[in-house]
């Protein structure tokens, strides 16, 4: 099992080298730069081509890609143009990381405790009113556009029943998340909670038909034929075996965070990752752009092993090979 | 005088199909004696599992219509509910199952899936681990230790159909049902298995309901035969009497469809058609008859009394058509050498 794991580490290596041209590259065809993206009728273009020549936006692609890589490879990700001015990229993205982790962690636990609950429930009484309530609530779910039901969470909890807090306020952007990190974690609640609201419904679905197939199999009779009550068959043996397809989604739902942080973080003004690379994204800082999308295509790679490690401590049948 | 194990009587069973309860088991009578195997023996879709699960208690309450009556030990199990059940099940009588891969949960160990058929009824139950490692050696496992650690893909077919006995037998029950448990075996590793549930069986005293549709194994195994048609016995007889003197049409013409007992230069017969759905069989006829060519239609529908007919006391036989049936002789020029 090492073994497997340490061969799909190195498998990372070229993997890693190809997304980090494709992620510089796409970070190139921008339009516009940081310093031209900054024009006000006041700037003196001469500086910023000055500017732009220290920076060494004006040597073609690949010398910058060599130059940027090994900086990269020394830990320097290069410093900010425009975000927070000045700043090692590395200490931005090192702060604004702790917000999206623990949001990205709650909304995982929070969609994974929904989406079993619920499905347990309505395997356990399928087609009753229970079942078919859950059916409805989860079609609905995910037949509303984000935007609105991101608008209705908004609504709801922030003007209605204002039980969370929300950021922006109370947060502070240019303080470390961790240095008050359970207040501040307060925080992460209401936009977690929207994502796991909005990504139960298709886990949800999925348990919910699996619970149903492995219900009619053969080792559920045997368990019965022991004198199992039929609720302990569904928590030892039939929830681990319909959830096993599932498991493996575990690992890129953790590290798939930063993709739906940044619809989240956005809406609810939350000083995470996925704020931090809308904000780099209209000011074309491309350090930070390409710094938080290698970030990103890592924790895709690293996803894929997780799942692979997850679904091989579940499963023994592929623990063996 | 011989004590009473098993008991049914009268014992229907009706499915809900789109809406409409269809018979499977049509009024059967049936009882196992303290140390005796009884064999049920009849073609796939007769209504043996059904019987099998009505005694385990196992039919869907909400799609199953299960009436009659069956006695295990004197105690009504018909009309227990489900709590009731779960207390009787896998205590007083153990089941094994066909196909022992799927019968066994894939991601759960060998030790943990019979230590849980002890557990689940005595929760303080120490010395569970002894227990199994017992059960396991008792079943003919040497290496009890390593077996209760691996999963079900690591053994092969007949270790995991001697883990499905290590768990029917783990609370020492009086019955044991095994529905066709080498059927899915090779022929080699099915006569061990065989064995093993004999030598068990002996040793234990328990009753035995063996489901199959392998005379052979009803000829090695069993003291008394159940032949089962269309949801109804047929006929009953010690193993002898069923051999030597069969009766009804359905049970010779199994006999004599048997590849195991086709003499040489015999052809081998074939059944024509097969068992009737559900929804298209007539419980006061002798529905095998309509599987006869030879038989005329008046023979074929007449109504059958639902007592079976006393050939002698350890043998009776459903209708009155096994007085005067024979086979027609097979017409020569179908004969293609
Ligand atoms: N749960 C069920 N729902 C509907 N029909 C069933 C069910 N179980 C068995 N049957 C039907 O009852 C008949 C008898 O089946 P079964 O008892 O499995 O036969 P056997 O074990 O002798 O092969 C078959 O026609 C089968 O299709
Ligand atoms: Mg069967």
């Amino acid at each position: 099992m090492w073994q497997t794991v340490l061969r799909r580490v190195l498998l990372m290596i070229p993997q890693l080298i190809l997304v980090s041209i494709l992620v510089f590259m796409l970070a190139q065809l921008m339009p516009g730069d940081p310093f031209y993206g900054n024009l006000n009728p006041n700037s003196d273009l001469a500086t910023i081509e000055r500017m732009r020549h220290a920076a060494g936006l004006d040597l073609p692609w690949y010398e910058q890609y060599i130059k940027w890589v090994g900086n990269v490879l020394h830990g320097d990700l290069g410093t900010s143009y425009v975000v927070n001015k000045g700043w090692a990229v590395t200490r931005i993205i090192g702060q604004r990381i702790w917000p999206t982790l623990s949001m990205g962690i709650i909304a995982a636990i929070l969609t994974y405790f929904l989406a079993i609950t619920q499905a347990l429930l309505a395997a356990r009484n399928e087609n009753k009113l229970i079942d078919r309530a859950l059916m409805v609530w989860n079609t609905m779910t995910s037949a509303v556009p984000s935007i609105v039901f991101y608008f209705i969470m908004m609504v709801l909890f922030v003007y209605i029943i204002p039980i969370f807090p929300i950021s922006g306020t109370g947060i502070d952007d240019s303080q470390n998340f961790t240095t008050n990190f359970f207040g501040n974690l307060s925080y992460a609640f209401l936009p977690a909670l929207t994502i796991a609201l909005f990504s139960t419904n298709s886990i949800f679905q999925y348990l919910r038909s699996n619970l149903l197939d492995q219900q009619a199999q053969d080792y559920v009779r045997t368990a019965r034929a022991k004198g199992v009550q039929i609720k302990d068959v569904f928590r030892k043996h039939i929830l681990r075996n319909a959830f096993l397809p599932i498991a493996s989604g575990i690992g890129y739902s953790i590290t798939g965070v930063l993709g739906g942080a940044i619809f989240a973080e956005t809406i609810f003004g939350y000083p995470g990752l996925g704020a931090l690379f809308v904000q780099a994204l209209s000011g074309r800082d491309y350090t930070v752009i390409t710094a938080l999308m290698l970030l990103q295509g890592f924790l895709a790679l690293m996803g894929g092993l997780l799942s692979d490690i997850i679904s091989a401590w579940v499963d023994p049948r592929i623990r063996v090979k | 005088m011989k004590e009473k194990l098993l008991d049914a009587k009268d014992v229907s069973v009706a499915f809900k199909i789109a809406g409409e309860y269809q018979t499977a088991l049509h009024k059967v009578n049936l009882s196992i004696n303290r140390g005796e195997v009884l064999a049920l023996v009849g073609e796939s879709g007769s209504g043996k599992s059904t019987f099998a699960m009505s005694v385990m208690g196992l039919h869907n309450p909400e799609q199953t219509q299960v009436t009659g009556s069956i006695k295990l030990n004197d105690n009504e199990l018909i009309g227990l509910t489900e709590r009731q059940f779960d207390k009787y099940r896998g205590v007083s009588v153990g089941m094994i199952f066909q196909d022992p891969l799927s019968s066994l949960n894939p991601l759960m160990k060998i030790g943990d899936q019979i230590a849980e058929a002890i557990t689940v009824h005595d929760k303080q139950s120490k010395e569970v681990k002894n227990r199994v490692q017992q059960l396991l050696l008792d079943v003919g496992i040497v290496d009890a230790k390593r077996v209760s650690q691996q999963y079900p893909h690591e053994l092969s077919g007949g270790m995991r159909q001697r883990v499905m006995i290590a768990i029917a037998l783990a609370n020492e029950p009086d019955l044991i049902i095994a529905d066709e448990p080498t059927t899915a075996l090779d022929a080699t590793i099915q006569a061990q298995i065989l064995d093993l549930i004999k030598e068990i069986q002996l040793k234990k005293n328990a009753g035995i309901l063996l489901i199959t549709h392998d005379l052979g194994v009803v000829a090695e195994m069993a003291d008394s035969v159940n032949v089962m048609y269309a949801g109804q016995i047929v006929e009953q007889a010690s193993v002898e009497e069923l051999f030597n003197n069969p009766k009804h049409p359905y049970t010779r013409s199994l006999l004599r469809a048997d590849p195991s007992d086709v003499n040489p230069g015999e052809d081998l017969y074939a059944i024509p058609g097969t068992v009737p759905a559900l929804n298209d069989m007539d419980h006061s006829k002798d529905l095998f008859l309509q599987r006869v060519p030879w038989l005329n239609d008046e023979v074929v529908n007449a109504p059958v009394s639902e007592e079976l007919q006393k050939v002698n006391a350890q043998h009776y036989v459903r209708g009155n058509v096994w007085k005067t049936f024979e086979f027609e002789e097979p017409v020569n020029n179908e004969e293609q050498v």
